[in-house]
């Protein structure tokens, strides 16, 4: 087995890790990226539609022309990578030294570093997890799995289908479903707003008459070969099924699209903390995980809306590295915890230092219109016309901001309210 | 023609697979073994607790056979499991009592246990309960401890011992249902299936839930009935803080039948099953409940100490248990129609039993047709397991990567699994004389799809390799029953305008 080293190793070459690479390069931090993927550009090289990169390039791309560019960047650059290379494990050998267990093609390879950014995305969800029951029959898909068939493959999964859950990729498959001439029978969302962003539900349900029903919920599915039918409820204010609502789409196909999770084996083997509303790694400002010197960026870190998000967090946990490796370890002192208020449900990063500017990304728990997104130990105050979960917050918080803060104060609230 | 017997065995669950193993030890017999299913152990045998019971619950006065060949066969997994390969271990068992009534009702299985002769199973009460399972509910006051209790991947059981009877010379015909047994002059001739007559001399019914069907087919035993019982489970990832070290089993009293909570073999946590008795008609309903599944998750929490959440289950199933009338096992062989053997409703503890049972009918048959069974020489008892990296040091996945690059492949992260395993499952499927390559088989297998993210990531990835293994378009590839897509996008747009 052979051993190299590096100053930091990306694992993981979608968007976040590919931006991590690039930007640690830049930084003059010996960088290699590791992909398991035979290519580098991760789950936006499905996405044919558009919606990329309206705030990173400030222009309206698709998925595939987005990471393009970015691997332009990467290739010009001539940042290091490994295709095809499953990370097997990840040993902590001391602050500045892990060990990154790679399993290739052509044999195992150990990388020692100083620093990794882990940028390895999000699974999805299944049926099992939430809770559907009946039959166990085939068609079922999850939206991910759809679209790599579809956009990757070519090949059609089904010709009736139903998307339980109205995630962005819920919504985005129903068009794609649409536009291939299956029939998509309806959209399935348990809560009483929908889950993926508004303009996805315009231009994907709305435009293809595709009915969406909230405050339903598939309560069996039902099939000796293949899917046959969903029976669909309506659900209370507890989520339950309402007896004597329930009524049956008849369907080949069941499309799930009910939520990512990050997807942090490997690190969960290394003992990191979770924040279960994330189901992400606690990190501070950088990016940075309880374990020193790893760092967590893109949807492995907290599910996000945009891709330039996941990008913007690539670059930062880069710029983590680069802070760490100059001073031996993240120098700052006292961590102001950032808490979560009113209508918060989850919110990242988990600590702050006040010593430079930095970004907050935060979900509300519910709907709320004609609201004050405050910090108040800062006075800071943002007003919005509507908060919607599936709807990321995000703002910059100035150093300055921080002047106003007592040396005393560890911790600032995050919350929204009324106007 | 040779003079040997022809066999068929109807159902490749875990008991016609035994059968057939045992039966391919001796010359006399030339073997088929048919299979309804695509592939091998989907019935019964696949959706079970998968325990290897000590025996102690069986009483020998009601159900003689139950109780002696149950021991026995707990015994018999040990060599066989050794031989073949399959996953097993043997933590012992723990039946939970948690008041004075259940404490009454548990004395009774010692008494029992003395009676079938079960080693060791003796009552213990808190501080040893609580240092044999760490993890035991705090409400639990003693349990009866049985020693020989343990634990075996019961698909991966079956995949293993049909690999090894085809090995020895056994013929496996899968998705060949068997329409009914051809019986004509007092003597059996075949079976005839969706596939075709097949001649045999010998016929043997181990259908399992449909058994009845068959034994009626040949004119024997026509009051005999198979009711299916649906039993619902759970199964949890493998990252569970806490998790059983021991086979435990709440008391069966005469309003429940009682909840097991185990760490499977394969280190998920799974808990069930329900008990929920079918109208006869309902063979095919395997499907899960909300009610069920509430049931044992509800049932198991007075087992664990601390239940694992819901939200990290990864799987719910349910299994269709054959119930015979009055419980009784129908093992038998007769004279009219000469040829025709019975070894059906094989409920509950037949995948313990199954080697036993085997041997049993293959001492029935020599006694029953006057055949003096003549052992194979060069029979071979070994089946290697697939190889894989799960688990193995990281020098010795560099070895098989240098000798097999497929090996350095990731196709399932949840698991480690390699494109090598895949295609060795592939391989094996083929040899075995499996018709149809599923990516249900490959997951039974290779585990690959045995994780958290349950296929997410990897199914189309395995799909792919298949579909270029053997050379069909990826659509064209078997899921389970059915084809992974409807064809390609091009095509079926061709199709519509015209």
């Amino acid at each position: 087995m052979k051993t190299l080293e590096y100053d930091t190793v990306v694992i993981g070459g979608g968007p976040a890790g590919i931006a991590a690479a690039i930007k640690a390069t830049e930084l003059g931090l010996k960088t290699i990226l590791i992909e398991n993927r035979d290519l580098l550009g991760g789950i936006p090289l499905q996405c044919v539609h558009t919606g990329f990169g309206l705030h990173y390039f400030k222009e309206d791309l698709t998925g595939t022309q987005f990471v393009t560019r970015l691997l332009d960047k990467l290739e010009k650059l001539r940042v290091e990578y490994l295709l095809k290379a499953h990370v097997h494990s990840i040993e902590y050998l001391d602050y500045d030294k892990k060990l990154v267990n790679v399993v290739t093609p052509q044999g195992v390879v150990r990388i020692l570093t100083k620093t990794i950014i882990y940028t390895t995305g999000a699974r999805e969800r299944h049926l099992y997890e939430i809770g559907v029951v009946g039959d166990r029959p085939d068609g079922v898909y999850t939206a991910g799995e759809a679209q790599t068939l579809m956009d990757i493959y070519g090949i059609m999964p089904g010709r009736e289908v139903v998307i339980i859950g109205s995630g962005d990729v819920g919504l985005i498959m129903a068009r794609r479903f649409a536009l291939e001439g299956a029939k998509v029978k309806a959209v399935i969302e348990i809560l009483p707003y929908p889950g993926g962003l508004m303009r996805n539900v315009m231009q994907c349900l709305r435009d293809y008459n595709i009915p969406l029903l909230l405050g339903h919920t598939v309560v069996k599915v039902v099939g000796k070969k293949r899917v046959e039918k969903v029976i669909v409820a309506k659900v209370d204010e507890n989520f339950k099924p309402i007896e004597g609502t329930e009524f049956e789409i008849p369907c080949d196909t069941v499309v799930l699209s009910v939520g990512l999770r990050p997807y942090l084996k490997v690190l969960e083997k290394l003992g990191i903390h979770i924040d279960p509303a994330t189901g992400g790694p606690v990190v501070n400002e950088y990016l940075e995980t309880n374990i020193p010197g790893v760092f967590v960026a893109g949807n492995a870190l907290v599910v996000n809306d945009l891709v330039d998000y996941a990008v913007e967090q690539g670059e930062l946990a880069a710029e983590g590295a680069k802070v760490f490796i100059e001073n031996k370890g993240i120098p700052t002192k006292n961590w102001k915890l950032v808490e979560k208020g009113r209508n918060i449900r989850l919110v990242v990063p988990h600590a702050v230092s006040g010593e430079r500017d930095v970004i907050i990304y935060a979900r509300v728990a519910n709907p709320e219109r004609n609201v004050y997104v405050q910090i108040p130990e800062l006075g800071f105050r943002l007003f919005s016309y509507g908060v919607r979960p599936a709807e990321m917050i995000w703002f910059k918080l100035r150093k300055d901001m921080f002047s106003k803060l007592g040396a005393d104060v560890n911790k600032i609230t995050l919350e929204v309210k009324p106007r | 023609m040779s003079d040997k017997y022809r066999v068929v065995i109807v159902g490749a669950g875990v008991v016609g697979s035994s059968i057939a193993r045992v039966l391919s030890m001796y010359e006399n017999f030339d073997i088929t073994l048919v299979e309804k299913e695509p592939d091998v152990g989907w019935g019964a045998s696949k959706a079970n607790t998968s325990i290897v019971h000590p025996g102690h619950e069986e009483e020998p006065d009601v159900h003689p056979l139950r109780a002696k060949l149950c021991v026995k066969g707990n015994e018999m997994w040990r060599t066989w499991a050794k031989e073949l390969e399959i996953p097993v271990t043997f933590p012992g068992e723990l039946m939970v009592f948690t008041n004075d009534e259940e404490e009454k009702k548990a004395r009774e299985y010692i008494k029992l246990a003395r009676l079938n002769n079960v080693p060791g199973v003796r009552i213990i009460y808190q501080e040893e309960l609580r240092v044999l399972e760490p993890n035991i509910a705090r409400e639990a006051k003693g349990a009866v401890y049985a020693p020989t209790g343990g634990l075996i991947s019961p698909f991966e059981a079956v995949i293993a011992v049909v690999e090894n009877a085809v090995e020895n010379g056994v013929k496996l015909m899968t998705e060949t249902e068997v329409l009914g047994v051809k019986v004509s002059e007092g003597r059996v001739k075949g079976v005839e299936t969706n596939r075709g007559f097949i001649e045999a001399d010998i016929v043997i019914n181990a259908a399992g839930l449909y058994s009845d069907k068959i034994t009626h087919s040949a004119g024997v035993e026509l009051n005999f009935q198979v009711k299916p019982r649906k039993g619902e489970y759970l199964l949890f990832d493998e990252d569970i803080p806490v998790k059983p070290t021991r086979v435990l089993h709440t008391t069966p009293t005469p309003i429940t039948k009682g909840v097991y909570a185990i760490t499977t073999v394969h280190g998920n946590v799974l808990i069930g099953p329900t008990a929920e008795d079918l109208p006869i008609e309902a063979k095919g309903d395997a499907s899960t409940s909300v009610k069920g599944l509430d049931y044992v998750y509800q049932e198991a929490s007075k087992l664990l100490r601390e239940m694992p959440p819901r939200s990290r289950v990864i799987r719910t199933f349910a299994g269709l248990r054959p119930e015979p009338p009055g419980g009784h096992w129908l093992i038998k062989a007769y004279s009219d129609p000469w040829g025709f053997v019975n070894a059906a409703g094989i409920r509950s503890p037949g995948f313990t039993s199954a080697p036993a049972i085997a041997e049993y009918v293959a001492n029935l048959i020599s006694e029953t047709f006057d055949i003096k069974l003549v052992k194979k020489t060069n029979w071979n008892p070994y089946r290697r397991d697939i190889t894989r990296l799960n688990n193995r040091p990281l020098s010795e996945i560099d070895e098989l990567i240098k000798k097999n690059p497929a090996y350095g492949e990731i196709v399932c992260y949840c698991k480690t699994v390699s494109k090598a395993e895949i295609l060795e499952a592939v391989d094996r499927m083929i040899k075995t004389g499996i018709k149809t390559i599923t990516l249900d088989g490959l997951k039974f297998r290779t585990y690959a799809g045995f994780g958290m993210c349950q296929g997410a990531f990897c199914r189309w990835r395995i799909a792919k390799i298949v579909s270029e293994k053997l050379g069909v378009p990826l659509y064209d590839v078997t899921v389970k029953r059915t084809k992974y897509g409807i064809g390609d996008v091009k095509t079926l747009w061709v199709e519509r305008k015209g």
